[in-house]
Formats: C-alpha cells, sequence, structure tokens
C-alpha cells in the first residue's frame, strides 16, 4: 500500500502509519524478520526448494539407475546417504528430483487458480448484481463437490499425467480463491477511501489497481500459502493413487505409492518420501501462518 | 425457521443440476465412449451402431443428458460394464462400509479437536497452547495415506498387534476382531479434521474471550470453567458446521486411507472403477458423493440455524 497518496479521509490505520512513519508492507517485513519460527522456516523452505531445482547439483547418483543387488538398502549403505528403493535407485538423488514435481504440482496449480480466480472474484466483487450472481453460483456447484473427489473426478475421467492433474488442482481450487477475493472487494468497494477516490475521478481501472488490489492481496496471498500446503498434499496423493504423475518420472506421492509394499522389508526407506510431503506441506502451512500474523493490522 | 429451511432446501435443487451437468460434462470428455471399451476392436460396424443405439449413444448430447438425468433421479444408476451389476448395489455397499470408518472418524477428531482447541485458547501463549497448536497444524500438514502407512508399520509390522490391512468379517462391527480392524483406520482418517477442527475453535474461542459479554460475565464472579462453558456455547455453532464439511470430506477423500489400508469402501470403489475404465460406476459414485455432500451442507447449515437464531435471517 504504498502508493496510496489519493486518500481523502484518514483511517485510523492510515493515521497510526502516518505516526510511525512508515509503509505498511515496511512494518510487515519487520514483524516477519522480528518472528523467529517464520522465518527459521522459511528459509528451510528455500533450502527445500533450491536441493528440488538444483537437482543435478546436490544428487549423489542418477536418480534413475537402478541396481537388482542394492534393493531396499538402509542409509548409508555403500554412498546411498538415505538408502536405495525397491529397484535399487539411490533414494537421496530420487527424492531430491521428485521434489521438483512435487512443487511444480504444488505450486502451479495455486499460481493458476490465484491468477483465474483472483480475477474471477475480483470481477465479481467489483461489478456486483448479476455477474456476481453468475459466478458466485457457478461456484456453489464446484463446492458442491468435495475438494479431493472433484480432483479425482478430473484425473479419473482424463486420464493420469502432469498436465491432467494440474489442471485437475487448478479447478479444486479456483472456487475458494474465487470466494476470498470476492468478499473482501466486496468490503473494499464500499470503504470510504474508495467512495474518495471515486468522487475525485479515478477511473474503475486504476481504482482496482491502487485500492482494491492492494487490499485483496494481503489475504489471497496468505490463503494461497497454505492452500500450496493442500495441494501437495493432493497431488502427491493423485499419484499414489497412480492418478498423477507416471512413471519412472520420481515424485513424493509415486515413490510412496512404489514404495508401499516395502513397508513390511524395510519401513524407514518407505517412509522418506512421506516424510518430505509432511515436512514441506507444513513448512508452508507455518509461513501461512507468520505471514497472516505479520500483515494483521489489529495486533 | 420453516423458512429458512425450505429456502435452504429448494437452493440445493439448482446446485444439485449443476452438479449433475459438471459430472455429466466430465463423462462425456472421456477419450471414447462406453461402446468403445465393450465393443471388441474387431467387431463389425453394424454390430457397433446397434450396441450404440440401444444405450442411445447415438443420440445428441443434451437427449443424453436428460435421459442420464432421468435415470439417475429416479434411483436407476445405471450397469457396471466390467461387472454387469446394477451400481447401486455395489455403491450402497460400498458405502456403508466407508461410514464405519467415516463416521467414528469425524466424531473423533471432532471431540479432540473442540478439547485441544478451546485449552489451547484458555492457556493462551503457555507451552500447552504451543503444543497443541503444533500437534493441530501437524494434523493438516499429514499426508494422511502416508500417516496410515506408517501405523501400519508401527503397529501391525513391527509390534503386530492390530491389523493393518482389510475390514474383517462382514456386518456390524461388534466383537474385539471386528473393531480391532477399525482401529488403525479411524485414527489415520481422524487427523485432519482434528487439526481443521482445533484450529478453528483456538481462534474463535480467543476472539469470543475479548468480547464484552465476557468481561461482564467476569464481573458479576463467574470464575474461569464456567465462563469457558459460555464462551464455548458461541464458539460451538462454526464448528459444528466445519465438523459437517468434513464429514464430507472423509466421504470423498477417503479414497487414499482405503487404498492403504485396503478398505472395500466407496473410496476403493472409485478406484477400481477409475482404472476399470467403468464409467457408470464412475460417473455414479462421484454424483451420489456430491448429492450427500450436498445435503449434508443443508443439514448443517440448518443445525446452525437452530443453535444460533442470528443466522436464521
Amino acid at each position: 500500500m504504498a502508493t496510496q497518496d489519493t486518500i481523502v479521509v484518514p483511517t485510523p490505520d492510515a493515521v497510526r502509519r502516518a505516526e510511525a512513519g512508515k509503509g505498511y508492507w515496511t512494518r510487515v517485513r519487520e514483524r516477519l524478520l522480528a518472528d523467529r519460527v517464520t522465518l527459521a522456516v522459511m528459509i528451510l523452505l528455500a533450502c527445500i526448494v533450491l536441493m528440488a531445482v538444483a537437482a543435478p547439483l546436490f544428487a549423489t547418483h542418477d536418480p534413475l539407475a537402478s541396481s537388482v543387488l542394492a534393493r531396499l538398502k538402509s542409509p548409508g549403505y555403500n554412498g546411498h546417504w538415505l538408502g536405495t528403493d525397491e529397484v535399487g535407485r539411490d533414494l537421496y538423488s530420487r527424492i531430491l528430483y521428485g521434489g521438483r514435481l512435487s512443487l511444480l504440482c504444488g505450486v502451479a496449480p495455486v499460481a493458476f487458480a490465484l491468477l483465474i480466480g483472483g480475477s474471477l472474484g475480483l470481477l465479481a466483487g467489483y461489478s456486483g448484481g448479476m455477474i456476481n450472481s453468475l459466478i458466485m453460483r457457478s461456484m456453489d456447484i464446484l463446492y458442491a463437490f468435495p475438494s479431493i473427489l472433484l480432483a479425482i473426478a478430473i484425473c479419473g475421467m482424463l486420464g493420469s499425467g502432469l498436465g491432467n492433474t494440474i489442471l485437475a488442482l487448478t479447478i479444486t481450487f479456483i472456487p475458494p480463491i474465487v470466494r476470498i477475493s470476492e468478499t473482501v472487494t466486496t468490503q473494499v468497494r464500499s470503504a470510504e477511501f474508495v467512495e474518495a477516490a471515486r468522487a475525485s475521478g479515478a477511473r474503475p481501472a486504476s481504482i482496482i489497481r491502487f485500492h482494491i488490489l492492494n487490499n485483496v492481496l494481503g489475504p489471497i496471498l496468505v490463503y494461497a500459502t497454505s492452500l500450496i500446503s493442500i495441494s501437495i498434499i493432493l497431488a502427491a496423493g493423485l499419484s499414489f493413487l497412480g492418478l498423477g504423475v507416471t512413471p519412472p518420472d520420481a515424485e513424493w506421492g509415486l515413490m510412496l505409492n512404489n514404495l508401499r509394499q516395502a513397508i513390511w522389508v524395510n519401513p524407514l526407506v518407505a517412509a522418506l518420501p512421506g516424510a518430505m510431503i509432511f515436512i514441506t506441506s507444513m513448512c508452508f502451512n507455518l509461513t501461512s501462518d507468520g505471514l497472516r500474523t505479520a500483515m494483521d493490522v489489529r495486533i | 425457521m420453516w423458512f429458512f429451511i425450505v429456502r435452504r432446501v429448494l437452493y440445493a435443487v439448482p446446485i444439485l443440476l449443476g452438479v449433475s451437468m459438471v459430472v455429466f460434462v466430465l463423462m462425456k470428455m472421456v477419450p471414447g465412449d462406453a461402446a468403445d471399451i465393450m465393443i471388441p476392436p474387431e467387431a463389425p460396424k453394424e454390430v457397433a451402431d446397434m450396441i450404440r443405439a440401444r444405450f442411445g449413444l447415438d443420440q445428441p448430447a443434451h437427449i443424453q443428458y436428460l435421459r442420464w438425468l432421468q435415470a439417475m433421479a429416479s434411483g436407476d444408476l445405471g450397469t457396471s460394464i466390467f461387472t454387469n451389476q446394477p451400481v447401486a448395489e455395489e455403491l450402497f455397499g460400498a458405502l456403508a462400509n466407508t461410514m464405519k470408518i467415516a463416521l467414528p472418524a469425524v466424531f473423533l477428531g471432532f471431540s479432540l479437536g473442540v478439547l485441544l482447541g478451546a485449552l489451547a485458547a484458555y492457556y493462551n501463549g503457555s507451552w500447552l497452547d504451543k503444543l497443541f497448536s503444533g500437534v493441530a497444524i501437524a494434523g493438516v500438514s499429514l499426508p494422511h495415506y502416508w500417516v496410515g502407512m506408517v501405523l501400519v508399520a508401527i503397529f501391525a509390522v513391527s509390534l503386530n498387534i492390530l491389523p493393518g490391512q482389510g475390514m474383517g468379517p462382514e456386518g456390524f462391527p461388534t466383537t474385539w476382531e471386528h473393531i480391532q480392524h477399525l482401529i488403525l483406520p479411524v485414527v489415520t482418517l481422524s487427523l485432519i479434521p482434528m487439526g481443521v477442527i482445533s484450529r478453528l475453535v483456538r481462534a474463535n474461542v480467543l476472539e469470543i474471550r475479548s468480547m464484552e459479554f465476557v468481561s461482564a460475565l467476569q464481573a458479576k464472579g463467574l470464575r474461569g470453567p464456567r465462563v469457558l462453558l459460555h464462551i464455548m456455547k458461541n464458539a460451538a455453532p462454526s464448528a459444528l458446521a466445519l465438523m459437517g464439511l468434513q464429514f464430507g470430506y472423509l466421504l470423498g477423500g477417503s479414497i487414499l486411507v482405503e487404498t492403504v489400508f485396503n478398505w472395500p469402501g466407496s473410496g476403493s470403489l472409485l478406484n477400481l472403477a477409475i482404472f476399470r475404465r467403468d464409467i457408470p460406476v464412475l460417473s455414479a459414485t462421484i454424483l451420489v458423493l456430491a448429492t450427500i455432500f450436498v445435503v449434508i451442507n443443508i443439514l448443517v447449515d440448518v443445525l446452525q440455524a437452530l443453535i444460533d437464531p442470528r443466522i436464521r435471517r
């Protein structure tokens, strides 16, 4: 909200901000930096993302090279830091490479849903009336499916694969994002500073750009961060069912599926890909909580 | 109140119509139609056309939709193209099995969630709050299919004290042999509702606690636990609403847990239908699950309005 120089009526919040002499986002950043837990979690998350993106640099083995002799070995066996999977592939390297697809399936659907759902919500909230009813009632229909059922239905009908997984999850996440951005937009639209901007002759495009978007962005980003955590679990779940990423590509859910029978032989190795899903998803949830606290102007 | 209920039920009609359209469109987006799966590729064209005509697949899409909708609405859920059995029979048997784990799971998750959330808010800021909040956030971050695998590894493989696969004997669970099959799947399924509900209850209790009526109660001389009771009464409607929603999610989402435990419920049926490309079973299952979810939502709204008159508007 650094560019709100069109504000005519100073809200209590604006007064407080002026007294502090700092912009809203500056204060959010300062509060985030002071929150040690969130900071630690964000650093951990950055490490996971970095290791997945730069997997070829960190990997010790070829993620697809199998060995009949070294199947389901425990961590530390013959240079395999985390052991080997059911066909003797290096688990550490596969977890790194698997992170690429798992993170992609976590972030991409949320990003697409954010673009589509965010715009639909803005449109519905800003225009109101018929357009609002049309958009929100269609969302109610998608809401009538429990989220994972919708994703499974789409993947089950259209077939497995990376593209269909991302498509299915995008459609699943659009309704909640539309609902949030519509609610916030409707609230902000009737706020005094928007009235003032309209009275002083601002065009709808610039009102949306400067006032509404700035207010909608915060809550939606917080929500989207927690959606990424759900998206990672669901995407891995789809692969776990055999509906997502197809073998031999490494993906955490698929690895977990392949190792399902190995739980009777080497439980520790079989549990590792799931632990990565859990840690990554927890990081996104904690980050979302930290962001929410930092952005909460009431505190 | 009656007006509220009638309006709420009437609103479900267009929603259900929309749901049926979404399922039908998905069904039509399947590469190839049901006839392609049944007809061997070497069959002459006349035979293929005959089968298509028999199933009405030669009709235009909107006629097919109306016929399909009419059949579904009259309770005829079609015939499996794989087993040739009526879908309804298979589906309702499987749904009953899913209920066996989903109902206890949602009650367990709800009770634990309310307890943890209320205690965390009551001792806000203490180590207990941090512990319970941590448990709650872990509950919403855990891939429950993985938890199922880990529980099987611990209790079925290492300790060998609980069965890790299957449902045991048919029928209503009464004997210990029967109940012990339920324990691991129920605990696994209850994690998500537990986490979600305790996070909501904690936030709600904290918010309600700062309201004026609470100070009034305290000024009147009420002690901690009695005040908490008043607060919980106000936090109950939204927690109940969430419980209903979570129950719906469990019915749909149990597919993953059922796969892990080889539980013969609706999720396993769905899974099987997907891999057999059994479109009638697949579409009917999705439609029925979504319908149940809509009905649960109505019940939740009515229940909420019963508890809290402000919602009736």
